[in-house]
């Protein structure tokens, strides 16, 4: 164990919020609860991002004042990834849910499990 | 020369009968063997119903998912595992960030001389107040062109996927046909407190997402933000006074021709700041005064574009999971 973990507890808990999502994953058959566990696991990404550029004591990337030294402000990097990442998801969001409605008109049910047993019925 | 025979002696010849076999005009078993038609097979209709509940019943005792002991036995294993592995993957991340650097640090890895030069060189370069906006929309423009294209192909992917078919003549396709009695008729009708609050809120929501995309050089927001807001908005009007309303200014070709115009204008107009940048050409567009609502080159109709496209996905993606449509 590193001498590091109490101090990062953003991170922490941004590694611990993803394994819940991950397990809401594996181990939910309703899709639309899956699908709310792969939002949980986004969610625990941007907050390690997040985490990542922080600098104690620093301002947002805005300048004021006309001051632009790199002591001034934290790391503008991240905060960009997580904007591409936020757009992605929303994307991803929206495809798996439209994709969840065509499969629930198609055999009456979100759970994951009877569907694949009406599949092998169908004998496809 | 070759002498010429009349028909009947040459019906008479090998050749003849040769070439008559080779091509199939003789059948040699007409008329020697016995042959008679084949009678068509009728099936006996109970019979037939009998087979099929025979097999209706095997696939039933096949698939009885619920009283079938290995079928438990792996769910239980399979639930027991991904515990097991998710609690290893936990494990792992925790070891792996007491190692990291300390949060808060200014003397990480991450913060090398690429965020520094963005931030003293920012302002100067981009013109852009708001670091974050020069760095996604003139440094990094291409991420956020991807960005733009991945909202518009979802958008074109869940029209794809959601929307009720009609053929020319009206008719809707059968594999969307139960989508056809749509949510339409859960609609709200005219409820007054949701349209009292919407007539006030929806344009002042408006008018703030036009102030984030239009300040997006100047301080926190820009095009991504301030068009979820101004769609959020639209969204509301939607509810609160139905489609018919925002059917008089929004349908699929108002979406298809903003998204058309703002991305084609982001793509010239990033083609022109990148083609001047990189032959060190003098680009005519001015960055201004920082600080000024008309400063940073071309980061405010980046934004403008960028929030149009973003509230018109918005309000797209609440329309069609409403009702297959816009």
């Amino acid at each position: 164990m590193g001498p590091n973990l109490l101090v990062n507890y953003g991170e922490a808990v941004a590694a611990i919020l993803f394994c819940i999502g991950f397990t809401n994953l594996l181990l939910q058959t309703n899709l639309i609860k899956k699908i709310i566990g792969l939002n949980i696991m986004d969610s625990a990404i941007y907050l390690f991002l997040a985490e990542k550029g922080y600098i104690a004591g620093r301002a947002a990337p805005i300048v004021t004042n006309g001051v632009t030294s790199v002591e001034a402000y934290i790391n503008p990097i991240p905060s960009g990834l997580v904007l591409t990442g936020i757009v992605v998801s929303v994307s991803v969001s929206a495809l798996m849910l439209s994709l969840t409605i065509r499969l629930y008109l198609r055999y009456h049910t979100l759970n994951l499990d009877e569907i694949a047993a009406q599949l092998k019925k169908e004998g496809r | 020369m070759s002498k010429k025979k009349s028909a009947e002696e040459y019906h008479k010849t090998f050749a003849f009968h040769f070439f008559r076999w080779l091509s199939g005009g003789k059948d040699p078993y007409l008329g020697n063997v016995e042959m008679r038609p084949q009678k068509e097979y009728e099936a006996d209709p109970e019979m037939l119903l009998r087979q099929e509940k025979e097999h209706d019943a095997i696939l039933d005792k096949v698939y009885d998912t619920k009283h079938n002991a290995l079928l438990k036995l792996f769910h239980s294993l399979y639930e027991i595992t991904s515990i097991l592995f998710c609690l290893f993957l936990m494990a792992l991340l925790l070891v792996t960030i007491s190692y990291l650097p300390a949060t808060g640090a200014a003397d990480k890895p991450v913060n090398n001389e690429v965020a520094g030069r963005y931030i003293e060189k920012g302002l100067e370069e981009t013109g852009a107040v708001n670091i974050v906006a020069g760095m996604i929309l003139d440094y990094r423009a291409f991420d956020t062109l991807g960005e733009s294209h991945v909202l518009f192909v979802a958008t074109i992917t869940v029209l794809i996927l959601l929307r009720l078919d009609k053929n020319k003549k009206g008719e809707v396709n059968p594999l969307t046909k139960e989508m056809n009695p749509n949510d339409r008729i859960y609609e709200p009708k005219n409820d007054a407190i949701l349209q009292l609050v919407a007539t006030f809120l929806v344009p002042i929501i408006i008018i703030f997402g036009i102030y984030i995309i239009l300040n997006g050089h100047l301080g926190p927001g820009g095009g991504f933000s301030g068009g979820a807001v101004i769609g959020a908005g639209l969204i509301l009007y939607l509810n609160a006074f139905g489609f018919q309303k925002t059917e008089r200014f929004f349908t699929e070709k108002t979406y298809k021709w903003i998204c058309f115009f703002s991305l084609s204008f982001y793509c010239l107009a990033k083609s022109y700041s990148f083609y001047t940048g990189a032959n060190h050409l003098h680009s005519i567009i001015p960055n201004g005064t920082p600080g000024a609502i008309l400063s940073g080159g071309l980061i405010l109709p980046l934004n403008i574009a960028v929030g149009l496209v973003v509230a018109c996905t918005m309000y797209a993606f609440y329309a069609m999971f409403r009702k297959g449509g816009f």
